[in-house]
């Protein structure tokens, strides 16, 4: 313990130690704790606008209020927890333990990631509280509506923004690191699959983000100089914005469940006492993912006019990008084969992905459909089918890498019978609070109504129910991380009997990540 | 299966073969998924084989998906080709969208807050927007198309049976989206041509010059602004004529008092002066409204006391 990276602040004291520091595990714990808040915010947010659906008409607050809490509650969650998510708190903590570096290619770099991302953070709280008021256009931004209201969008825009630079640094930064710092011996298909995962999200952050950049400033400039590339009175299009929006923010989906597959990869091998079954698959259809990802934006577009012929198109490479996502769940599936199995707490939360996930997959065919998305595009069925994948998948999966790492990053062991009943109270409020929108999407409820008609309260009703199970289970599981903080027991380096090289350094690591640089001789999953 | 329309019931068929085809999956990887975990449970199976891969299963998970979702593609897309195209003898109605309200245009110039047409008729829909974003849902007749300010999108259908149905703005379009909700009434042929005969949009029941009471209702007035003193999204209309009241031009603050070609002004510019306190969302009445109908439109708000 004496050694701990805890106890090496550097040049600084205080909060300064956190906030200036330029190691990489400190960087990443100030993402995970800054991203608690804000995904614990959120989840208020989301609390009270299903309390507001409990029953059609005002139940708590106006319309306007409640159109300004499912876009915050979208900000948040989107831009300040998901997309900086995994790769920012844990790939920051574990990418360079994992493949045997002292710290990524450029830590300062990595820590003005961080100022970008909390200012921007600031930024856009800032704007609930001044000019108009908190906007009100959904996270989306659609224009002409973001560009009439009276609202503060130019500064949340400007907030999202900055954290657009965060992220296109962050993936930079991972991108090169992956390249240049590998320990001796590592080859590419000795990385761990994790690795794999952040390299290829860091490429798509990289390559992506730019363009909503640009898309922000070309909203900005229509606020401010009424410029008109979006408005058909000037020679503009509204599309164009869709088009923009949806070029960056569809392959920001994948930056979102990319680090979740690579997590876990990483998890299931470990509780299963064998190798991954499949490795090369499981990596390559990372890149894959990556690479198509790209080509199916207009997949969020069926219905806004774009041509026939870019529908079909858009809609045949949206089915072949499917095809990677259902090879990695195969391929997890057959590492449990045979396996000696485990199962804690990590283990339970992935079977929960790997089931919630195929849900939020296999309602995405009906998604990608055309016949079909013509019926549910704009309805519940999209929030339930997004919920599925962003948060039973990707957030289920950071559940399951914070108890997986967590004896690593706080050199202490969670509860383990209080986590196993927080996962249980979770997945059930999960599935009550989502899954009657997939009825009530079918059923026609359109999204982001404040009011709606009285044939579809029993849903929401049941919704709101699941959405206090939901919470407890939430507000269960951090009570129990963060109580072991304190009082958990000393957990050892190693107590998953892990073999990725995270394992190999003390918990938690030294400042220097290891005493002796490990030199690699075989594959990460080596469980002879 | 009889739908509502010529459209429900190959939509859902679509909907029922993806559907197989995913339970057969869910159910088969789940249960895999914990078969494999009960049954090689560490205390029941404590030494693990370590299996690498198999380029046969590989191969075979990759090659049936890929058929699978090429067969579910090419299903949507033959289902969305005949939702494209309209027949020749479709009827088409114009639909505009506006904050927060539908309006129908029929070729004999009748228009109708409400979708009225006939059953077992083709009916074509071409839709815009007159300011932003919306988007025009009709569940039960499974279709949608977004409006678009400059821009005419269109939709068909055949209704089959008569009825009320709902029609939905599924495009979020600001503070009163939920309320932009409005019904399809699908009546038989007689009760529709007799509706159709009566309504020609010109001034009705031959009194002299558009009547504000109902314009106030029709063109979509009434869902921003009350004429009871209380706020909505715009200010209330109440005592509106003659009324002091502070409005920014052009970003400074002026008081002025509320004349007759204020208001009209209000409504054919309503950007020019806006009342301070309310969003510029108020949309410009120029080249939607006949001068006839804004002359009736400032006589009505002036007996608004
Ligand atoms: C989308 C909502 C909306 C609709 C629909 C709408 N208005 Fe407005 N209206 C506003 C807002 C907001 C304001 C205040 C801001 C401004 O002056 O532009 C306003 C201002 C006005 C004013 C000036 C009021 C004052 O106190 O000085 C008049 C008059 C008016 N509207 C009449 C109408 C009429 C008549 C219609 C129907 C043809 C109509 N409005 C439709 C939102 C709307
Ligand atoms: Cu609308």
């Amino acid at each position: 313990m004496k050694s701990s990276f805890y106890n090496t602040p550097g040049k600084h004291s205080g909060l300064l130690a956190w906030v200036l520091s330029t190691d990489h595990k400190r960087i990443g714990l100030l993402y995970l704790s800054c991203m608690t808040v804000f995904f614990l915010t959120g989840m208020t947010l989301g609390l009270l606008m299903r309390l507001e659906l409990i029953a059609p008409g005002r139940t708590l607050m106006a319309a306007s209020t409640y159109n300004a809490l499912f876009t915050l509650h979208g900000v948040i969650m989107i831009f300040l927890f998901i997309i900086p998510g995994i790769p920012a708190a844990l790939g920051n903590f574990m990418l360079p333990l994992q493949i045997g570096a002292q710290d990524v290619s450029f830590p300062r770099l990595n820590l003005l990631s961080w100022w970008f991302y909390i200012t921007g953070a600031a930024v856009a709280i800032t704007s609930l509280f001044t000019g108009g008021g908190a906007p009100d256009t959904g996270w989306t931004f659609y224009v002409p509506y973001s560009i009439r209201t009276g609202t503060n969008v130019s500064l949340a825009v400007f907030g999202v923004f900055l954290m657009g630079i965060s992220s296109t640094l962050t993936g930079l930064n991972f991108v090169t690191t992956i390249h240049r710092l590998r320990a001796p011996g590592m080859s590419w298909f000795r990385m761990p699959l994790f690795v794999w995962s952040i390299y290829a999200t860091g490429w798509v952050q990289l390559l992506a983000t730019p363009v909503i950049a640009i898309t922000l400033l070309m909203l900005m400039a229509e606020r401010f100089f009424g410029v008109g590339f979006f408005d058909p009175a000037k020679g503009g299009d509204p599309i164009l914005f869709e088009h923009l929006f949806w070029i960056y923010s569809h392959p920001a989906v994948y930056i979102m469940i990319l680090p979740a597959m690579g997590a876990v990869s990483e998890i299931i091998p470990v509780f299963a006492r064998r190798t991954i079954f499949g490795y090369k698959a499981i990596a390559f259809s990372s890149l894959g993912i990556a690479l198509f990802g790209y080509l199916v934006w207009g997949h969020h577009m069926f219905t806004s006019g774009m041509s026939d012929e870019a529908r079909m198109i858009f809609s045949l490479l949206t089915f072949l990008v499917a095809v990677p996502s259902g090879i990695k769940v195969f391929n997890w599936v057959a590492s449990m084969y045979k396996g000696s199995i485990r199962l804690d707490t990590p283990f339970l939360y992935v079977m929960a992905f790997i089931f919630l996930f195929s849900i939020g997959g296999l309602t995405g065919l009906v998604q990608g459909a055309l016949a079909t998305n013509v019926h549910v595009h704009g309805t519940y069925f999209i929030v339930a089918h997004f919920h599925y994948v962003m948060f039973g998948g990707t957030a289920f999966a950071f559940f399951a890498s914070l108890h997986y790492w967590f004896p690593k990053m706080s050199g202490r062991m969670y509860h383990e019978g209080r986590a196993r009943v927080a996962a249980l109270v979770l997945f059930v409020g999960f599935n009550t609070l989502y899954f009657p929108m997939f009825i009530l999407g079918w059923q026609g409820m359109p999204r982001r109504y404040y009011d709606y008609l009285p044939q579809y309260q029993t849903g929401h009703v049941i919704a709101t129910i699941g959405s206090w199970v939901l919470a407890t289970g939430i507000l269960l599981m951090v009570y129990n991380l963060l109580r072991s903080l304190k009082d958990g027991e000393k957990a050892g380096d190693n107590p998953w009997g892990g073999t990725t090289l995270e394992w190999k350094t003390t918990s938690p690591p030294p400042a220097e990540n290891f005493e002796k640089i490990p030199e690699v001789t075989t594959g990460p999953y080596n469980y002879k | 299966m009889h739908g509502w329309t010529n459209l429900s019931s190959s939509v859902d068929s679509v909907f029922l073969f993806i559907m197989g085809i995913s339970l057969v999956l869910l159910v088969g990887v789940t249960g895999a998924m914990v078969y494999f975990a009960v049954r090689y449970r560490r205390s029941k199976h404590p030494h693990a084989e370590n299996i690498e891969g198999n380029l046969a299963l590989e191969i075979v998970w990759t090659v049936i998906p890929t058929l699978l979702v090429l067969a579910i593609f090419w299903v949507g897309w033959k289902g969305f080709v005949y939702m494209r195209t309209v027949p020749q003898d479709a009827m088409l109605v114009k639909v505009t969208a506006r904050m927060w309200s539908w309006r129908f245009t029929y070729e004999n110039g009748a228009t109708s807050e409400v979708l009225k047409v006939p059953v077992n008729q083709p009916v074509k829909l071409a839709i815009t927007s007159s300011d932003v974003l919306h988007s025009l849902s009709i569940p039960a007749f499974r279709v949608k198309e977004d409006a678009v300010p400059g821009r005419e999108n269109y939709l068909w259908f055949q209704p089959e049976l008569t009825g009320s149905y709902d029609l939905f703005c599924t495009e979020y379009c600001g503070m009163g989206h939920s309320a932009m909700v409005t019904k399809v009434e699908v009546m038989s042929e007689q009760d529709f041509n007799a509706w159709y005969r009566g309504a020609t949009g010109k001034a009705s029941d031959g009194r002299s010059g558009p009547d504000g009471v109902k314009l106030f209702a029709d063109k979509g007035c009434s869902a921003c602004h009350s004429i009871d003193g209380s706020p909505k999204v715009g200010p209330t209309l109440k005592g509106v004529s003659g009324h002091r009241v502070t409005v920014l031009t052009g970003g400074k603050e002026r008081e002025i008092t509320a004349t007759d070609a204020y208001l009209r002004k209000s409504l054919v510019d309503p950007q020019a002066d806006v009342v301070k306190g309310f969003p510029p969302i108020m949309p410009s009445q120029k080249g939607v409204l006949k001068d006839a109908e804004i002359d009736a439109l400032v006589e009505y708000m002036k007996g608004l006391h």
